[in-house]
């Protein structure tokens, strides 16, 4: 069980995600940010509870809507919120943008604009680990639409023949885009498939950030002593459409409604109260976001971009 | 210094082995590769003295095979992938090219994949459509990527030992008709740097470009026009990407004329790229139009005398060279 000091840092993480999406959106809408992104709004819980069953040391992939897992796993707002911006001081200096962000120091491979591919370079860096005799593990953050990929299959059984320390964290958000999961599968939960790689399967209710915890950690445990890997399908939604350009004319307003009311701060801010914590120090953890947010606008905006000098030395290493 | 012969197999193994030996962060993964050898034998012995834990033997699932070399060269290790045949490149065409060319970019140069994926082009062994293709023109377009295509063991050995200790991902392009075909090694440690090619043979009148299997074949036809009275050069690209242009133009500006001798069906093909290269910075030296002479608008076909067919012969290059020369 995670400790109290524990669950507010997971609180301050999963507000500062949620602070720093709507920060972005806002950002687009005035023309301070381009292209599109992912947002992550609603799935806090998944991200959060995950990142915290790691040591730092641990790695993880993360997906096309990974600015979550990027700031769960540590990331710095400011150098996120300045590659949004193409900037020099962004993560890749501006050269990846949204679904390109990694983290390498702190232990994050990468995001991934194409859904499923990151699945194969998590097995091969938990077969890396397990090469080099560390006891670090992989955690593969991945949606639903990811589990229909031939990737999802090719690198799962590998991880499970070869017993590599990788967990598999599949974000079920229900629809791969507009697709819904009850029309690209015909399993109640995408964690049964675990039972055709010989794994075991969980399926987690991923709008709880302390469940989440609390299976991911079993999962490293195992994962960590040699057990090999698991998947865990944790039941989440996302409140926003799946990017930019989306009208949401797939799902109905009801169905959005009645999942916001099941949303992952507001249910950890009622648990954090029922255990003592005061409104006032809550208060004071959102403030600390907000000011950590302001800040991270304001060293994007006046941030440098890269020469195209210098982004032509990037393509290969010397 | 002692020199020894050795097949082009034997000289890879010999890269793999000696690299393996000397840097316990690489390791090699692939399908039947460990106690099978290597569909075409190349990593024989190598799990005997490397284990299951440095020779790993995977499922069919060459998705997996490339995307675990890119993790694993993302955390500190050197993998060395083995694709069966080229032809399975498109089966992890994603991770090639999606992953491994521009994760390094798209990361801001924070991260970098050193890993090298080996497999085996070339028509003529009977294998039909599915397992006789050269696509190494396909990745050459892609930056980010280097590939490289040595022709002899001696190239094979030298390249293979600097694509293994290069930090970006290299495609190794071997030929499956070269696995058996011999050549002097020296006994000492040395290395053929990537992006470097080499004159083979000395001519004047009309250069012959070409890598892989079209190197041999195009020295053949060298020695039979030299007894009719033209010198040609053979020059041996060895890296497609990164290109020794300088070698190309010193070379097309001694004799005037260029032929580029490749497999891939002629059309968008990397001796395109070649004969492109020639005519904007070589223009003024040319007495004739750069040749192309690649392969046939075909797949494979399965027949002995029209796969023959389907790739430039010694003949072939004896043929066109004087159509061009005389």
């Amino acid at each position: 069980m995670p400790t109290l000091e524990e669950k507010m840092q997971m609180f301050y993480t999963m507000y500062l995600i949620r602070r720093f999406e709507e920060t972005a959106e806002e950002l687009y809408m005035e023309g301070k940010i381009w292209g599109t992104f992912h947002l992550y709004i609603g799935e806090e819980a998944v991200a959060v509870g995950g990142c915290a069953a790691l040591r730092p040391e641990d790695y993880i992939t993360s997906t096309h809507r990974g600015h979550g897992h990027c700031i769960a796993k540590g990331a710095d707002v400011k150098r996120m919120m300045a590659e949004l911006m193409g900037k020099k001081t962004g993560y890749c200096l501006g050269l990846g943008g949204s679904m390109h962000i990694a983290d390498v120091e702190k232990g994050n491979l990468g995001a991934t604009g194409i859904v499923g591919s990151g699945i194969p370079i998590a097995v091969g860096a938990a077969l890396g680990c397990k090469l080099m005799h560390t006891d670090r593990v992989v955690l593969c953050f991945f949606g639903d639409g990811a589990a229909n990929t031939g990737a999802f299959h090719e690198a799962v059984n590998l991880a499970a023949v070869l017993k590599l320390p990788v967990v598999f964290l599949c974000e079920n958000n229900l629809y791969a885009m507009s697709f819904p999961t009850r029309k690209s599968f015909a399993v109640q939960d995408i964690a049964e498939r675990a039972a055709g790689y010989g794994i075991p399967g969980v399926a987690v209710d991923g709008m709880d950030v302390l469940a989440v915890q609390e299976v991911v950690t079993q999962a490293v445990a195992r994962a960590r002593n040699g057990g090999g890997p698991t998947l865990i399908e944790a039941k989440t939604y996302r409140f926003k459409g799946h990017s930019k350009s989306d009208k949401n004319v797939y799902r109905t307003k009801e169905e959005i409604k009645q999942w916001m009311e099941r949303c992952p701060i507001k249910r950890l801010e009622s648990h954090l109260q029922s255990v003592g914590v005061s409104a006032s120090d809550l208060e004071r953890l959102k403030q600390k976001a907000e000011e950590e947010i302001k800040e991270a606008v304001q060293f994007g905006l006046t941030s440098e971009e890269l020469s195209l000098e210098e982004a032509r030395r990037l393509v290969y290493a010397e | 210094m002692p020199n020894k012969t050795v097949t082009y197999a034997e000289a890879i193994r010999e890269a793999l082995r000696e690299e393996m030996r000397r840097d316990p962060a690489v390791f090699l993964i692939g399908e039947d590769i460990g106690v099978y050898g290597g569909a075409f034998g190349v990593t024989q012995g190598l799990i005997e003295e490397f284990g299951e834990e440095r020779v790993i033997d995977t499922p069919i699932s060459e998705a997996a095979i490339a995307g675990a070399a890119i993790g694993a060269s993302l955390v500190g290790m050197r993998p060395v992938a083995e694709i069966m045949f080229f032809d399975f490149m498109t089966l992890c065409a994603d991770q090639v090219v999606n992953q491994a060319a521009k994760i390094r970019f798209m990361f801001g140069g924070k991260a970098k994949v050193p890993m090298v994926l080996r497999s085996p082009v070339g028509s003529g062994t009977g294998a039909a459509g599915h397992h006789s293709g050269s696509l190494e023109s396909w990745f050459t377009h892609i930056p980010g990527l280097k590939v490289v295509a040595p022709a002899t063991p001696y190239d094979a050995k030298g390249l293979l030992k600097s694509a293994i200790r290069d930090d970006n991902p290299v495609l190794f392009v071997e030929h499956k008709l070269l696995y058996r075909t011999k050549g002097e090694i020296p006994e000492e440690d040395y290395q053929i740097p990537i992006g470097k090619g080499e004159i083979k043979h000395q001519g004047k009148d009309v250069t012959l470009i070409a890598y892989s299997i079209m190197v041999p074949r195009s020295l053949e036809a060298a020695k039979i026009l030299a007894q009719q009275g033209i010198e040609a050069e053979v020059l041996d690209l060895r890296s497609l990407r990164p290109l020794d242009e300088e070698l190309i133009l010193q070379s097309v500006r001694k004799t005037n004329r260029a032929m580029v001798i490749y497999e891939p069906s002629k059309f968008g093909a990397f001796g395109a790229e070649i004969a492109a290269l020639i005519m904007e910075k070589a223009f003024d030296y040319l007495d004739a139009p750069v040749i192309r002479l690649g392969g046939e608008e075909m797949p494979p076909p399965y027949n002995p005398n029209l796969e023959k067919k389907l790739v430039p012969q010694v003949e072939d290059i004896v043929r066109s060279v004087r159509e061009m020369v005389i």
